[in-house]
């Protein structure tokens, strides 16, 4: 029987905003999947946004949904989950909103390590207003403001979770659709703040400016650059030469931050 | 059983207003003047098993206050001048998601880091415009600690009640000295709770006007599903750039304030039924004020006080009743004009409105405030 994915979409919410060839779709696919292996209950969980074209997902899906401002969901989130720590917390967004404007909610929501996901669809561009470089945007990449190429460097989204203290790290391509769900089962069922960033495609605003034919030559690059990890322990420096490392990058147990302040309020409390 | 008395900060006496409302989240981020709100939160809410956060910036801050509310808990935050401009953003997403909170914004020297340990009251502008787009707007400015701690329980029940942002802006000097204060008693003052919903959650709609100007809100993690943004949307939450829709609803905000302006508005009027001279004042400079005008009266002067006590809305109607009477006003204020203008726009003409303005991080003393009454014609 096939999957039914009607189960965890909102009635009547239908057709989606995303240009024919985006690869969010496949994300959202692969998120409700992981949903669904995980058997968390819809009311049970908020999903949380920015600004941008992969925040406009959690109004699609039926759970408590909440679309913030540009760059914020994690601070959103984590009042939320501050609040009611019963709650399964999902964030999703794009490279722009996460790393550029909600970098700074990003780096501490690794740091605290609280038990949320965080799903972050790198399309390399900011698609929405149409095309501007990210922090995510190649060296000498065209963006409708770097007409000359773009002359900064860009982060590396996993690393910097990694580095800022985030305790999975994982990441996936759109193209790899059947991976997704388990990247993103296997981040949620993680306790801690878990990060995981898919590597997306932007045809309308990216892949036409830098020399992409088609959808189909997008998703062969996406397909061509991954490396899963296992892969490149066997390969030398020179093969993984513009490759990039799929699977999960990272994970450690350290105390979960919701944890922690159960602590102090038993501490708190008995010092009453 | 005699009363708890205490000699209390402002800014603790704000944090123990929030504690006797049911406040049981506070995200903040430190900042002077206004810290030792988050401090005293810090250490109390644990005790009654609620959350305290600091965040990595102001806005984290803001954005953390309206999830926590979201999820239930009444929510708290404090702040000071650049604080508040950098939670304007987020203020306004309160405003058009419309979730209630609380904002302690303690008036320091401005703009930009400007005077950061001497007061001022060149905040109150804003607490209306600060944030961007029509959007409604309460700010109480309390006088004493003992208001400071009474108007804070009711500007979290003005926050549950409206659904929208609170404001409450002590200046540095309200906020910062230390008088004695009466703890109100389990009970004895009102404490107001959003409105549930009733309805099943498969019908629920976040804004469903058919329940009034104020729609029923659920809490995240109560058994109902629903979706919340800052675009502006629909009764059920999702977004829509329909013209008749988005009038509505923009009016709508602003209308369940503005049209409970009775509700909300606060002032005292001090000898103000025979003055010819009405100084209108808030916080710390309405106690000067009201030094000056029991001075005056002995020597002659039939001054009074009407002082402020909500700042918006503003109680426009009054002053202009006021001012048929009234031979002059006179607003000392720690800005430039800020009340000035308003005082001025509601008395439409009937009265001359002399200004008395510091922003040199000093307090205005009576002196100043007489000899100003002495130029009224």
């Amino acid at each position: 029987m096939s999957f039914d994915y009607d189960k965890y979409i909102r009635p009547g919410k239908l057709p989606h905003i995303w240009c024919p060839g985006c690869g969010h779709g496949i994300v959202m696919k692969g998120l409700i999947r992981a949903i669904d292996a995980c058997g968390l209950k819809k009311e049970e969980t908020a999903i949380v946004s920015g600004i941008g074209c992969a925040s406009r997902l959690p109004g699609y899906m039926d759970c408590c949904t909440l679309h913030t401002a540009h760059g914020r969901a994690a601070a959103f989130a984590t009042g939320v989950k501050m609040a009611r720590p019963e709650m399964n917390v999902i964030l999703v967004g794009g490279d722009g909103d996460g790393t550029a404007i909600g970098g700074n909610h990003f780096i501490h929501a690794c740091r605290r390590n609280i038990n949320m996901t965080y799903i972050i669809l790198n399309n390399k561009i900011y698609g929405m207003t149409g095309g501007q470089f990210s922090p995510a945007t190649p060296t000498g990449a065209k963006a409708s403001t770097t007409p000359y190429g773009n002359p900064d460097p860009a982060f590396d989204i996993a690393k910097l979770a990694i580095g800022a203290g985030a305790t999975f790290v994982a990441r996936g391509t759109a193209f790899h659709a059947n991976q997704i769900d388990k990247l993103i089962t296997e981040a949620i069922q993680h306790k801690g703040f878990s990060v995981v960033e898919i590597l997306d495609d932007c045809p309308t605003t990216y892949g036409r400016r830098n020399k992409f034919k088609s959808v189909v030559e997008m998703m062969n690059h996406l397909k061509d650059i991954a490396v899963p990890v296992k892969a490149a322990e066997k390969m030398s420096p020179e093969q993984l030469q513009g490759k990039v490392l799929t699977g999960v990058l990272h994970k450690e147990e350290k105390p979960e931050y919701t944890e922690q302040y159960a602590q102090v309020i038993e501490r708190a409390q008995a010092a009453k | 059983m005699a009363k708890k008395v205490a000699f209390l900060q402002g800014n603790e006496a704000a944090a123990q207003g929030a504690l006797y409302a049911g406040c049981k989240f506070f995200a903040g981020y430190p900042i002077t003047p206004s810290t030792e709100v988050a401090e005293v939160m810090s250490v109390e809410l644990p005790k009654v098993g609620g959350k305290f956060i600091q965040m990595e910036d102001e806005i984290g801050a803001m954005a953390a206050l309206i999830g926590g509310s979201l999820a239930g808990s009444k929510a708290l935050t404090s702040t000071s001048g650049p604080g508040l401009s950098l939670k304007q953003e987020l203020i306004g997403y309160a405003c058009i998601a419309e979730v209630p909170c609380v904002i302690v914004n303690v008036m320091r020297g401005g703009p930009s880091t400007g005077m950061p340990t001497g007061p001022s009251q060149s905040d109150i502008m804003s607490a209306k415009w600060g944030t961007h787009g029509d959007h409604p707007a309460i700010c109480l400015v309390p006088a004493s600690v003992q208001e400071l701690y009474e108007e804070t329980i009711r500007a979290f029940n003005l926050a549950e009640k409206y659904r929208t942002p609170v404001m409450i802006m002590p200046d540095e000097i309200v906020a910062h000295m230390r008088e004695r204060i009466v703890f109100a008693e389990p009970g004895e003052i009102e404490v107001i709770d959003r409105t549930a919903p009733t309805v099943e959650p498969s019908k629920y709609k976040p804004y469903d006007t058919s329940f009034g100007d104020v729609p029923p809100l659920a809490a995240f993690g109560s058994g109902y599903k629903f979706h919340v943004t800052g675009l502006n949307k629909l009764p059920d939450g999702f977004p829509t750039t329909k013209a008749e829709y988005v009038q509505a609803e923009e009016e709508r905000q602003v209308r369940k304030v503005e049209g409970n302006a009775a509700d909300i508005m606060k002032w005292e009027e001090y000898l103000c039924d025979d003055a010819d001279i009405i100084v209108v004042a808030f916080g710390s400079t309405s106690r000067s004020a009201r030094f000056a005008v029991d001075e005056a009266r002995k020597q002659g002067i039939k001054a009074g006080l009407f002082r402020l006590i909500t700042f918006w809305p503003f109680p426009e109607a009054r002053l202009l009743e006021l001012s048929k009477k009234a031979k002059g006003f006179i607003t000392p204020e720690m800005n430039l004009g800020m009340s000035h203008g308003v005082v001025k726009a509601a008395v439409e003409g009937n009265a001359p409105v002399l200004g008395i303005f510091r922003v040199d991080g000093e307090p205005i003393n009576p002196g100043q405030i007489i000899d100003k009454m002495k130029e009224v014609k």
